[in-house]
């Protein structure tokens, strides 16, 4: 009761700072979020055009690119050590600022508290600060391209030598200093999202919501902070000792380098013991960037499937699985380090076991579809395009995963094929259909469905075009990150490729305007979203549709079943949701649901 | 009645919030985990410097030791409601973590009289970044002791007070530890 009034009275003191600026709220902070993300995933696209118009056409000049890019495409041609550059950007925008801080940040700050049934985080005040630290970060990120001597350009791993010596190309100077600000700022952020996230989940659950009744979105999101708690910490301290690397005269990762003739003073380090403490946090980051993806499938498949998840225990043990074991696997990037064959085929083996839940969450998926009455929304269509990449992508993690094999594949384009379609578009598809899923939940109108077709199936094409074929030239072992491929005759005979996928990536990137209309459009003008618009059973769509803080406006609605109580036999309607008691829907209780009296059973 | 209240809607509930600080907790806990085990990890390759610790870290240890001695007793007397007795075993604590601080400082100055220097072998280096770590945590702990000295000068409730001394109570028996667990890591794997 007087928190009802407290609230109230909140609502009116709101100024425009405190509402749209540095707001508590979690919903507005969501949107920062997503809008912030959205930005940084346009910079790391357009970035990723520029250097495929390189790889297509490497010899030829095109006269525009020296008007956008100035001295770093003088004559039409983009320079080398710029090329490094975007690419290095492209995977530490599209990693950490795009499907960590965007997807995990948008979702897990929109539907955690709305879904477990809180008022708002454990702490708004450090959501407020986890947002802005992510605004500085990226804010930094971006300014990097823009100055004298260029961004850092050693690859989004920043691996010693390379970032721990400013003068070991022009990468390494200024551009490598702001990329660790940045992103020791960003790991700051990501900490203090992610111990809100696990506290909210843990402790802030209405009456009612036990853990076995969250929806798959909150453990796939719980999940994921708990691996950011863990491992970005790590990384923090890599990133540290490479910091007194670079300035301060330590030899943590450097020894017996020469520059330019002149042998270095620095002895006794070594630039693999960076590649441990960044592959610790690494391979739990690409799990970061892939659960919630997977939780927002899961929510999206069965509700748009009629259908009750299938498995729900075994997906949330999968999930379980895949975070533990996401810690004893950072080996398998360091196969070729020269690491004890005994330890590089341990591994292999935690490696390997990996497969095991994630095919159980794909039978899920598929079960969850089986003979469901699909409704294909395109948030739908997006989750579905997910399962797809999941498989394709997740298929060549089992070769890359073998020591044996990776030894020849390591570092070719079968890498990229393998990760940008496991974990980049799979996850950029879980992000898809989570904004056309919940976008009636953050503005309160609808996105048009015919664009969001249209978005669909431009992007699903493109996604495979552009990264099937890169298999095949990995496997005849053409290198990443190479400027480009001219001087090898076995190379040149994949140009005609290189430039297909170049085409692909060009109509797939003009594809996410389609997208980018729509949302910017539907704020304004899209219709009106009725309460619930999905016939879904999570709590988010019992609160009111215009935003207030304390998300409801009386009490908490308590929580009676699970989430999945789709197409129940009995019932009159293909959903129930979580809060409607048990008491209410006599005619469709199980034998083993609470509150069956056994004098309703007879009436089946 | 009011055990619902407590769980759902009252305006200022500290359980989520300890439960925060015991994360911030964790995530620093594995910085230092990434610190040691990099330690282990660079030290099997063998190029390793062996020196003795400086006699000032255990003068340190032992005030930190106490402090969270008096911090305990400051905490128990905020809980029966004794904010003066609260208040001159916060204030102690305070002097012993500055104490520490500057003991760690004469430890640095003792390191360097013995040749020990920050950029020389990365045995020499890790002890610095360790130790160093460490103090910035200490000078964040003093931070949030300030916190809850400030709160029982202006007044705040009894809830809100106990509230900032628990909070700086699990922070600060927390980095104890630490370096407790530092200094011992240290002696063994030198």
């Amino acid at each position: 009761m007087s928190d009802h009034t407290t609230h109230h009275e909140e609502h009116h003191k709101e100024t425009f700072i405190s509402k749209y600026v540095f707001s508590m709220d979690h919903k507005m902070i969501a949107k920062q979020y997503l809008i912030t993300g959205i930005i940084m995933a346009v910079i790391g696209m357009v970035l990723s055009i520029l250097f495929r118009i390189q790889l297509g056409w490497p010899d030829e000049s095109f006269p525009f690119l020296e008007k956008v890019l100035g001295k770093w495409a003088q004559g039409g041609r983009i320079d080398p050590s710029f090329y490094m550059s975007m690419v290095t950007i492209h995977g530490t925008i599209m990693v950490f600022f795009v499907l960590t801080a965007g997807l995990s940040g948008t979702f897990s700050n929109l539907l955690i508290p709305l879904q477990v049934g809180a008022r708002d985080m454990a702490s708004p005040f450090i959501n407020m600060l986890s947002y802005w630290f992510f605004f500085l970060s990226s804010v930094i990120m971006t300014w990097s391209l823009l100055i004298e001597t260029g961004p850092a350009s050693g690859g989004w791993t920043i691996y010693p030598p390379l970032s721990a010596l400013p003068k070991a190309m022009p990468g390494s100077g200024l551009g490598m200093t702001l990329w660790l600000i940045s992103m020791a700022i960003f790991v700051a952020s990501a900490l203090m999202g992610g111990i809100n996230y696990i506290s909210t989940v843990l402790n802030m659950r209405t009456k009612g919501m036990s853990m076995t009744k969250l929806p798959l979105t909150i453990w796939a999101f719980l999940l994921t902070a708990i691996l950011g708690v863990l491992s970005f910490p790590v990384l923090f301290a890599g990133v540290i000792l490479l910091i007194f690397d670079r300035g301060f005269g330590t030899s943590f990762y450097l020894s017996d380098i020469f520059i330019g003739g002149e042998a270095l003073p620095n002895h006794g380090g070594s630039p693999v013991l960076f590649q441990h403490l960044f592959w610790f946090l690494g391979h739990p980051e690409v799990y970061i960037i892939i659960m919630p993806a997977l939780g927002i499938s899961s929510e999206i498949i069965a509700t748009n499937a009629r259908k009750p998840i299938f498995g729900y225990r075994a997906m949330i043990i999968s999930l379980i699985g895949i975070a533990f074991l996401s810690f004893i696997v950072w080996g398998h990037h360091m196969f070729i380090t020269g690491m004890n064959p005994f330890l590089g085929s341990v591994f292999m083996f935690t490696t390997l076991i990996i497969a095991v839940p994630s095919a159980v969450k794909t039978f899920n998926y598929l079960a969850t579809l089986w003979r469901g009455n699909i409704q294909f929304t395109p948030a739908m269509l997006f989750a579905i395009g997910l399962v797809s990449l999941f498989i394709t992508g997740g298929l060549t993690g089992i070769f890359l995963g073998n020591a044996s094999l990776d030894i020849n594949l390591h570092d070719t384009y079968f890498v990229v094929a393998h990760f940008h379609i496991v974990m980049g578009s799979a996850a950029m598809f879980g992000m898809f259909a989570g904004v056309y899923h919940w976008y009636p939940r953050l503005f309160g109108k609808m996105m048009d469905e015919r664009l969001g077709y249209f978005h669909f199936w431009l992007t699903f094409i493109a996604v495979y075009c552009v990264f099937f074929p890169m298999h095949f030239m990995g496997l005849d072992g053409v290198p990443r990150r190479y400027y480009a491929f001219t001087s090898f005759d076995f190379m040149k005979e994949w140009l005609a490729v290189n430039r297909f996928i170049s085409i692909a990536a060009i109509l797939g990137s003009l594809a996410q305007f389609i997208f980018l209309y729509n949302f910017f459009r539907s704020i304004f003008k899209g219709k009106k979203a009725p309460q619930n618009p999905w016939n879904s059973n999570t709590l988010e769509w019992t609160a009111p549709v215009e935003h207030m803080h304390g998300n409801w406006p009386g009490e908490i609605p308590w929580v009676y079943r699970w989430p999945y109580d789709y197409s129940k036999p009995g019932h009159d309607e293909d959903f129930i949701p979580q809060n409607v008691p048990l008491s209410q829907t006599m005619s469709s209780n199980l034998p083993g649901d609470y509150g069956t009296h056994h004098g309703s059973k007879a009436s089946h | 009645m009011i055990a619902e209240e407590t769980t759902s809607n009252t305006a200022f509930n500290s359980q989520p919030k300890k439960f925060v600080t015991w994360l911030f907790v964790l995530s620093s806990l594995m910085c230092f985990a990434g610190l040691t085990s990099a330690y282990i990890v660079r030290k099997a390759e063998g190029n390793w410097k062996i020196f003795d610790l400086p006699q000032a870290f255990y003068y340190t240890t032992v005030l930190i030791l106490l402090s969270s001695i008096t911090l305990h007793l400051s905490l128990t007397n905020a809980k029966k409601g004794q904010i003066a007795k609260q208040k001159n075993y916060l204030v102690i604590t305070i002097i012993l973590g500055l104490g520490f601080l500057f003991g760690q400082y004469f430890a640095w100055k003792q390191l360097v009289a013995n040749g020990i220097y920050f950029a020389g072998n990365p045995a020499e280096s890790f002890l610095y970044v360790i130790s160093g770590f460490h103090a910035f945590h200490i000078i964040a702990g003093i931070m949030l002791l300030l916190f809850a000295l400030t709160g029982t000068f202006s007044k705040i409730n009894q809830t809100k007070n106990i509230f900032r001394m628990e909070i700086s109570t699990i922070f600060w028996h927390f980095i104890d530890i630490l370096w407790i667990y530092l200094l011992v890591f240290l002696l063994i794997n030198r």
